[in-house]
């Protein structure tokens, strides 16, 4: 086997939450897990977190600044069902239960390099105003059943949803034996042997 | 040629500066060669110096003898062929290029002698054009060399410089020169010379020399312009300017003709400059003389349009002509995409942008409410000056009349007989086809000039009448003026003119009249003659009278005859000339202008003053006012949807308003309308839509800039009535003063507008594609009228539609109908290829990345295809390999098998044929409601994806206000229900079933094997007997006989799962309890953990109760002192089996269960617990048998897949699909979680209401004939044999999905359901017996929710376990149904309200409504709904003998199975003991297992004497092999690893009607007591 070549390409991804620009709302932390497709397996690393709770920054940026590390390593037969991050976002409200602030999915980037992404979040929208009422009154907003309904197609069309703010992640990607695979991913500058590492922050 | 002309241009001059500068240039030239060499000059030129005085010399000497040589040479034509023309101009090169370095010198030697190694090597190339290697001469020429004499050659490389020196005045001798070649060829032959001489002296001299020594200067060749000139006027044609007179352009003889005065169309020609067209036609002339590129105007033919109107490439290279090969989609590789931002930005410019730009430049009202009436004759007045302007720009009475003359010329010279080539008879015929058009035209023309009289006369009229009403009311309100102008005719020509035309006139109607009159004069005649002849007849017949009788007075008498006969024709009358004469001038006079009367020219101008607002009355002033107050604006709706409106404009005192405004539509659809709105505003009020103004869809020729400003009129049929001097509009009024003739005039006018495609930075129109177009091509087709002549179908039809255009005669020319003739070209010339088939998906294939062989063939895309579809073999697959080698072959082998099973009925698993072709029938119909609820599953609603409260009423809303002041984190918090976890990250290991096993009560206990001669211990019970729960006394028997002292009992509690076995420590008692937690571990099939696979686990948990036995295994009596030798033994006491699929959908089963004990325990007896309970519990005692109590769930918990809430079609009622929602809802509000069943799901995916399935139905004949004269042994019989028929879960069977239902026949043939099915089935039976019975739905233990049947005897109400067989009494505390939800009759649901839902606490009165509450009441009557039941069930005996041979094989396969289970060991079969049991287990069959223990124990005691004897016999209903044989394994009888035990085994199979087989198994192991 060994001699035939790999028979999975791994993809290692270090990075963090960064911070979160929620500009109506404090006090806030997120969750994230991982969705991926039936072909994958994450073989180190976390496949869910929880981080702190972070207020806003006293200046003008009024960051959330979590600095949340992910550190998550698959193996993978095959690029379908490519690895989403989920990121769900909590926060008191008025009254001080936790309810959520955002949801938000992104895929990992698949060339190697630093990425960063900022993703839009959003929550699901009451079905009346009414609802909306008791609701914000009894501090249970409408919640995905599961956030990682967030990270697939199929469903959402019964849902309405508001934005809510934005949350940058950076990801570090490392993978091995994609070219082997023959999936061909990276830059092409990076193809050549000695290549020198890609500019940081290609642009997206 | 071309190339030639620049130089024709360009000569003259420079040579005219050449001669000036000439000497000035001559000397600077000579200098360097007559000085001597300047000291730094290289040696080179030196030489070069030196060389070249010697060649002049050499040349002065052979000068003389040139001509002599040349002579001789002629004859020699060899080295004349080795010239060729291309040497011949370089070597002319050669002239002017020394001639250039030569004035470069002057500043610089040393580029001199760098520019002549550079020269040399171009003299080297020359060489090189013979096939010599350079530098070494020909034979011919080494031949040359020696022979001929050099001498010409010198002379003729300096005849030219010379020539040159002499400059302007040697011209005519360079002339000469120059065409001299041509003619004589001598001067080739010097040349030629001259080559050949220089190549060997170039051998000569190249040895020492540098080679530049022998270059040639010559000035420049130079030819005078004027020579040029001549010369090229032989060659080139330069075709003039000047007009072509048109009859050089004609055929001989033939008048131009123009067919646009004949009425036909003309497309507009292209924009050609006169000149162009001159000097075109002049060439064409003269090239091709065939005049075939003239027309019959005299002029080139010409399209309207250059641009063909077709695209046409050029043929494909015909090597196939398969359109196939064509057609075919070229797969190219994907290319990477290359990330350029910078152009992504720039490329914002996105096709689909298009711009429609609208001018809407402003309005004019033709009437507003707000006319005064003189307003009324403005605008009238207005109206008439336009329509005469329109008419006077047309002049359609100038083009008549002179169209009237072209036909009278015709005439004249069709009339002409030398003119004409034509024969004369054709001649004749077009005369008088002339002739009918020159009358038809001048009853046009008659026609025109009469209109525009009177519109002349209309005009004066109301502008007279404007004058006197200005007049009348004093004041003016509109500044129009109508000024006569009068043209001053010369009097004289204009009366010849008229009396011509007159006379013209006169003569062409002389001639129809002569015409006529001819005609009529010939009938006239025909009459005549035939008159004539008729009175011949008459008069001979005269003559025959006369000559009989009497001449005269029959003659008189005669004449009356012929009066009825034909009278004599009356000649017609010749026209008169004067009387005509006179008819012409009076219609001229009335139609036309008098001779000499002044052209009369209306000028209607704004030049008039409108009186100020001072001088008016008040009423006018009021209407002024109201004008000053309206505005009007316009809005512009595009495709119906308000794109932009106008600002809002005052409206003028002259009713006008202007926009001027631009609107630039940026479109993405094709436009199909375009409307402008009026609206009008009054003051602050409210505004008014006027009218509706439709603007037609530019076509796409029409773009900005071009597009004209076109008015379209509006009108409105708003009725306002004003109460000032406004006429209104709508209202009658009148001009007159008595109000007699009345006016209505509608409010209306004009919008000047312009409607063009806009054209973008680059000049591209920004017209919508031709895709987008169909619709506009439509409209125009539209126009064209197509549609109504034969129907839109015809559109895409093309034949149809192309035989319509020829049957209407379209003119082909007008671009009206190009769209149209384009089509039909097309359609009729097949000119552009339809393709008779389409793809329905034409993009797909460039999609495929492989082609679909090579995806069938890898197996790789296989795997993963075939999970897309999520085939269930594969809907899990976890990370299918990367490569195809390492997926195994073996992987498809499962689903291939099926594939081909699907329809191949293989009886190896199931040995009955039947059972066979069942289990393939239910595995269709599951297979296909699975699939139908795959699809199901993709709907998600609104709960599946978001978890929102639900608005809360006031006791919640209290409460959380209440909450309010709680802790928000409180520091202790409340213990909450433990979280569920959604099956999806799951793993193997993960999960575990977690079993807590409490308590058992009356386990059976051991009995001494001694006690050989025991009485029956009881009579066989009856259902009375339990009534009365007297069991008959039983004398103790514990006696002394336990070896070892042992007590009574030890169970245990064996626990398997999945075959993970655990067990409990041993307990002792027949009541024991262990209280222990066992933790089983719990796999998923195919590790996946999504909630669909755990719902379709079919694995049981079984928990067995085993007595431990300790044996005392010494040989030896003796050593008993010293050690102890035991041997331990287990025994089964019995079991209970769990599915897995109760415990995930319960998520937890709490309670105590029947422990599922063999009816005969050898061994073993529950005398003992009998005894010990009956004294304090007597109601225990009314239920036999031993009991467990356990806790069973899951770690961690599952969320149970809900079931899939499909809306299903129904045939039920609308209004009863309604009411049953109505009373689930209403039940559901009070007890949530009692069970409420209305609708169910049939077996075919129908909804149906749930009493349909309840209906008396005749149980199998074979069991009413059983006991005639006992109803309740038959009802049991009945139930036990409903109890045979295996259950399968329909969860299982169909994946929790949904619960179906099947009607008792379904049931029946398949031989397989769950609890409803076993319930209706009972229920129908019973009701059958003329019982009442009720389905109850409810849920029980182990089971869940579940159906049971309940039926009522005389006193009191008996619950039956359907699955089971069993009854109980209402109050039995062991009765597994532990709440009633509702009641389910043949015609009624009933729903339990009542506080309690335990089958202890409450009435089954249905009758009270107060309990119950009845979905069919006095609101809603039962409508009678009929059953879906079949009218009666037909049994067929079940074949003995097939029942004989299954349970011969059955027992061939367990015997097999237990050997094969102790690998191990030697497995003896004893065969006495098999036979003896089976013969014992068809008496259990017949006592229905139950008092048959100590006969049997006694019988087997006596056969088989000194064996110590375990075992038990099996019964199951027959479903299946395996589950017979799982059961077989969990009593673990072959884990007995005695040495010398013996094993034996008895099947017996008992069949009921209808295929229904009760199996019994008879399993037990022996050892030989020493």
């Amino acid at each position: 086997m060994a001699a035939a070549g790999p028979s999975v390409f791994l993809l290692m991804v270090n990075g963090q939450v960064e911070s979160a620009q929620f500009p109506e709302y404090d006090d806030l932390y997120c969750k994230y897990c991982f969705v991926y497709g039936q072909d994958w397996a994450p073989t180190a690393g976390l496949e869910e977190g929880i981080s702190q709770i972070t207020s806003k920054s006293q200046d003008v940026r009024q960051a959330l600044v979590w600095n949340f590390p992910i550190d998550v390593t698959f193996k993978s037969t095959n690029p379908y069902g490519w690895p989403q991050i989920v990121l769900s976002v909590y926060g008191p409200d008025v009254f001080g239960n936790d309810v959520v602030r955002g949801y938000g999915a992104v895929h990992l980037p698949f060339s190697p390099g630093r990425h960063k992404r900022t993703i839009p979040m959003f929550v699901p929208e009451s079905t009346s105003k009414l609802q909306k009422f008791t609701s914000w009154f009894m501090g249970r907003r409408p919640e995905y059943t599961d956030p990682k309904v967030v990270a697939q197609g199929e469903g959402r069309e019964v849902t309405r949803v508001r934005s809510q703010g934005f949350v940058t992640l950076l990801f570090n990607v490392v993978t091995k034996d994609m070219r082997k695979l023959g999936y061909d991913t990276g830059p092409s500058d990076t193809q050549g042997v000695s290549g020198p590492s890609p500019p940081p922050g290609r642009p997206l | 040629m071309v190339s030639e002309n620049p130089h024709l241009g360009n000569q003259p001059e420079p040579l005219q500066e050449d001669s000036d500068t000439r000497p000035l240039s001559m000397t600077t030239r000579r200098g360097p060669r007559s000085l001597p060499p300047i000291p730094s000059a290289s040696r080179t030129g030196f030489a070069e110096f030196s060389m070249r005085e010697r060649m002049r010399e050499k040349l002065q000497a052979a000068r003389s003898k040139a001509e002599s040589t040349l002579l001789q040479e002629i004859p020699t034509p060899r080295p004349r062929r080795l010239q060729s023309p291309g040497e011949k101009e370089l070597e002319t090169e050669f002239g002017t290029e020394p001639g250039e370095e030569a004035q470069k010198t002057q500043q610089e030697d040393d580029s001199q002698s760098h520019s002549r190694v550079k020269f040399r090597d171009s003299v080297r190339k020359i060489k090189t054009k013979p096939p010599v290697p350079p530098g070494f001469p020909s034979a011919e020429e080494a031949y040359n060399f020696f022979t001929f004499n050099f001498d010409p050659e010198p002379e003729e490389s300096e005849e030219k410089p010379k020539a040159k020196n002499r400059d302007g005045t040697t011209q005519e001798e360079e002339e000469g020169e120059e065409e001299e070649p041509p003619v004589q060829g001598i001067h080739k032959t010097d040349e030629q010379l001259l080559i050949s001489a220089t190549e060997a002296e170039a051998f000569l001299w190249g040895l020492d020399h540098a080679a530049a020594d022998f270059v040639a200067v010559r000035p420049a060749d130079y030819e005078s312009a004027h020579v040029r000139l001549q010369m090229e006027k032989e060659l080139l044609f330069v075709p003039s300017r000047l007009t072509v007179p048109t009859y050089k352009k004609l055929p001989e003889n033939v008048q131009p003709r123009y067919l646009e005065d004949e009425g036909l169309y003309i497309g507009t020609r292209p924009d050609v400059p006169r000149t162009c067209q001159n000097i075109m036609e002049n060439r064409l002339l003269t090239q091709e003389p065939g005049r075939r590129w003239f027309g019959d105007d005299g002029r080139i033919v010409a399209l309207p349009n250059p641009i063909k109107p077709f695209p046409s490439r050029p043929p494909v290279l015909t090597q196939e002509q398969d359109f196939r090969a064509e057609l075919e989609t070229l797969y190219k590789k994907a290319v990477k995409y290359v990330h350029r931002s910078q152009h992504m930005i720039g490329s914002g410019d996105s096709p689909g942008n298009f711009q429609l730009d609208i001018d809407i430049s402003g309005l004019i009202f033709t009437h507003h409410p707000c006319f005064s009436r003189e307003h009324v004759l403005a605008a009238k007045l207005a109206q008439l000056y336009d329509q005469y302007l329109a008419r006077h720009q047309r002049n359609k009475a100038k083009f008549l009349t002179d169209k009237l003359q072209a036909l009278r010329n015709a005439v004249q010279t069709g009339l002409n007989p030398e003119k004409t080539h034509k024969s004369l008879d054709t001649t004749q015929k077009t005369i008088n086809e002339y002739k009918s058009e020159i009358r038809q035209t001048r009853k046009l023309r008659d026609a025109e000039q009469e209109k525009d009289r009177m519109l002349l006369k209309t005009i004066i009229k109301v502008w007279k009448e404007m004058k006197s009403l200005r007049e009348f009311q004093r004041f003016t309100n509109t500044p129009l003026k109508l000024v006569l102008r009068k043209e001053k005719v010369d009097q004289k020509a204009d009366e010849e003119a008229y009396e011509a035309e007159i006379q013209a006139e006169i003569s062409e109607l002389l001639e129809e009249h002569m015409e006529e009159h001819e005609q009529k004069m010939e009938a006239y005649r025909a009459a005549y003659q035939q008159w004539k002849a008729w009175k011949k007849a008459q008069r001979a017949k005269k003559k025959k009278k006369k000559q009989a009788v009497e001449e005269h007075p029959e003659e008189e008498m005669g004449e009356p005859y012929p009066e009825e006969d034909p009278v004599k024709p009356v000649p017609p009358e010749p026209t008169d000339r004067a009387l005509m004469e006179h008819q012409v001038r009076e219609r001229a006079a009335r139609s036309r202008r008098r001779p000499g009367e002044p052209l009369l020219v209306p000028e209607l101008s704004l030049a008039g003053s409108v009186t100020p607002n001072e001088q008016c009355p008040r009423v006018e002033v009021l209407r002024r006012e109201d004008v000053k107050r309206r505005s009007i604006y316009l809005k512009v709706i595009f495709n119906d949807k308000e794109v932009s409106r106008t600002d809002s404009r005052p409206l003028g005192a002259d009713f006008r308003v202007h926009f001027g405004q631009i609107f630039n539509l940026q479109i993405f659809n094709w436009p199909e309308s375009l409307t402008l709105q009026v609206y009008e505003t009054v003051g602050h009020s409210g505004t008014t839509l006027l009218a509706e103004v439709f603007l037609p869809i530019p076509e796409t020729t029409i773009v900005t800039g071009r597009a004209p400003i076109e008015e379209v009129e509006f009108s409105s049929n708003q009725h306002v009535t004003l109460d000032h001097e406004g006429v209104g509009s709508g209202m009658p009024f009148s001009f007159e003063a008595d109000g007699s003739n009345q006016l209505i005039l509608m409010t209306s006018g004009k919008v000047s507008n312009s409607v063009a495609w806009a054209i973008g930075e680059n000049g591209i129109p920004l017209i919508p594609p031709l895709s987008q177009q169909n619709i506009g091509f439509r409209s125009a087709l539209k126009r064209a009228d197509a549609i109504s002549s034969i129907g839109t179908s015809g559109l895409t039809d093309l034949k149809k539609l192309a035989k319509w255009a020829a049957e209407s005669k379209l003119d082909p020319n007008d671009p009206n109908n190009a769209p149209l003739m384009q089509l039909i070209s097309v359609a009729t010339s097949g000119e552009s290829y339809v393709p008779d088939f389409f793809r329905l998906e034409q993009l797909q294939q460039e999609f495929n990345f492989v082609s679909d062989e090579e995806l069938n063939r890898s197996k790789r895309f296989r795997l993963l295809c075939l999970r897309s579809q999520e085939v269930p073999e594969f809907r899990n697959y976890k990370q299918i390999p990367a490569y195809d080698r390492e997926i195994m072959e073996k992987v498809f082998q499962d689903y291939e098998k099926r594939l081909r099973d699907r329809n191949v009925i293989e009886t190896k698993d199931h040995i009955d044929p039947h059972r066979a072709m069942v289990a393939k029938y239910l595995q269709q119909v599951r297979e296909s409601v699975i699939n139908r609820f795959l699809i199901a599953k993709h709907h998600f609603l609104l709960s599946d994806l978001i978890v929102e409260e639900e608005v809360p009423n006031i006791s919640i809303l209290g409460l959380s206000l209440f909450k309010l002041a709680e802790q928000k984190r409180p520091l202790r918090p409340r213990r909450k229900g433990r979280k569920k976890v959604t099956a999806q990250n799951l793993s193997d290991g993960d999960i575990k079933v977690l079993v807590n096993i409490i308590r058992a009560y009356d386990i059976p206990v051991r009995k001494p094997t001694a006690s050989k001669f025991q009485q029956p211990s009881r009579s066989s019970r009856t259902f009375s007997e339990k009534h009365a729960a007297s069991p008959t006394t039983h004398s103790p028997t514990h006696s002394a006989d336990y070896p070892l002292g042992q007590v009574l009992v030890r169970p245990f509690v064996e626990v398997s799962f999945q075959r993970t076995i655990c067990h409990t420590t041993t307990a002792e008692g027949p009541n024991p309890s262990w209280n222990e937690e066992l933790e089983l571990p719990f796999r998923a099939p195919n590790g996946d953990y999504s909630t669909s696979s755990l719902q379709s686990v079919k694995d049981d948990v079984f928990i067995n109760i085993f007595d431990e036995v300790l044996y005392d295994v010494l040989e030896d009596d003796r050593e008993r002192g010293s050690g102890i030798h035991t041997r331990i033994e287990r025994h089964w006491l019995g079991c209970v089996k769990i599915p897995f699929s109760t415990i995930y959908f319960q998520a937890k089963i709490d309670g105590t269960f029947k422990i599922d004990i063999p009816p005969v325990l050898l061994g073993y007896s529950k005398e003992r617990s009998m005894i010990i309970e009956r004294g304090f519990d007597s109601v225990r005692s009314l239920s036999e048998g031993s009991y467990i109590t356990l806790f069973i769930t899951m770690e961690p918990q599952l969320v149970p897949g809900e079931s899939v809430r499909e809306k299903f079609d129904s045939q039920e009622d609308e209004k009863l699909l309604q009411a049953t929602e109505k009373f689930q809802a209403e039940c559901a509000l009070k007890f949530p979680h009692r069970q409420c069943l209305t609708t169910v799901t049939d077996i075919s995916g129908k909804t149906v209401f749930i009493t349909r399935y309840l209906k008396p139905l005749n149980p199998p004949q074979e069991l009413l004939e059983a006991c005639p004269n006992n109803p309740q042994a038959t009802a049991e019989l009945v139930a036990r044999y409903v109890s045979l028929i295996p259950f399968l879960p329909d969860t299982v069977s169909f994946a929790g999905i949904c619960d179906l239902w099947s009607t008792s026949d379904q049931f029946l043939d398949l031989l397989a359901g769950d609890e409803e099915e076993h319930a209706v089935l009972l229920c129908n039976y019973f009701l059958s017996l003329g019982k009442k019975a009720w389905l109850v739905m409810g849920s029980a233990i182990p089971e869940g929710p579940t159906a049971y049947v309940l039926t009522r005897e005389q006193s009191h109400y008996l619950i039956w376990n359907p699955c089971s067989g069993h009854f109980y009494g209402q109050f039995d505390t062991f009765c597994p149904l532990k709440s009633v939800g509702c009641l389910i009759g043949p015609d009624n649901i009933w729903f339990n309200i009542q506080r309690h839902d335990s089958p202890l606490r409450i009435n089954f009165d249905v009758t009270k409504p107060k309990l119950w509450k009845s979905f069919f009441s006095r609101s809603l009557l039962y409508p009678g709904l009929s059953s879906v039941q079949p009218e009666e069930l037909i049994y067929q005996r079940t074949d003995k003998a097939a029942a004989a041979e299954l349970q011969d094989r059955i027992e061939k396969i367990l015997k097999e199975k237990i050997m094969d289970w102790r690998p191990r060991h030697l497995t003896r079969w004893n065969r006495y003991c098999t036979s003896a049991l089976r013969h014992f287990l068809p008496l259990l069959e017949r006592s229905r297992g139950e008092d048959v223990e100590d006969d049997h124990r006694g019988e087997l005691l006596k056969q088989l004497g000194d064996y110590r004897f375990s075992g038990f016999p099996l019964h199951m209903p027959y479903s299946e092999l395996k589950p017979l044989i799982e059961a077989v394994y969990s009593t673990g009888v072959h884990n007995i690893d005695v040495p010398n035990v013996e094993f034996a085994l008895a099947v017996y199979i008992h069949p009921y009607p209808k295929n229904v087989l009760s199996v019994w198994i008879y399993v037990a192991s022996l050892i030989r007591n020493r």
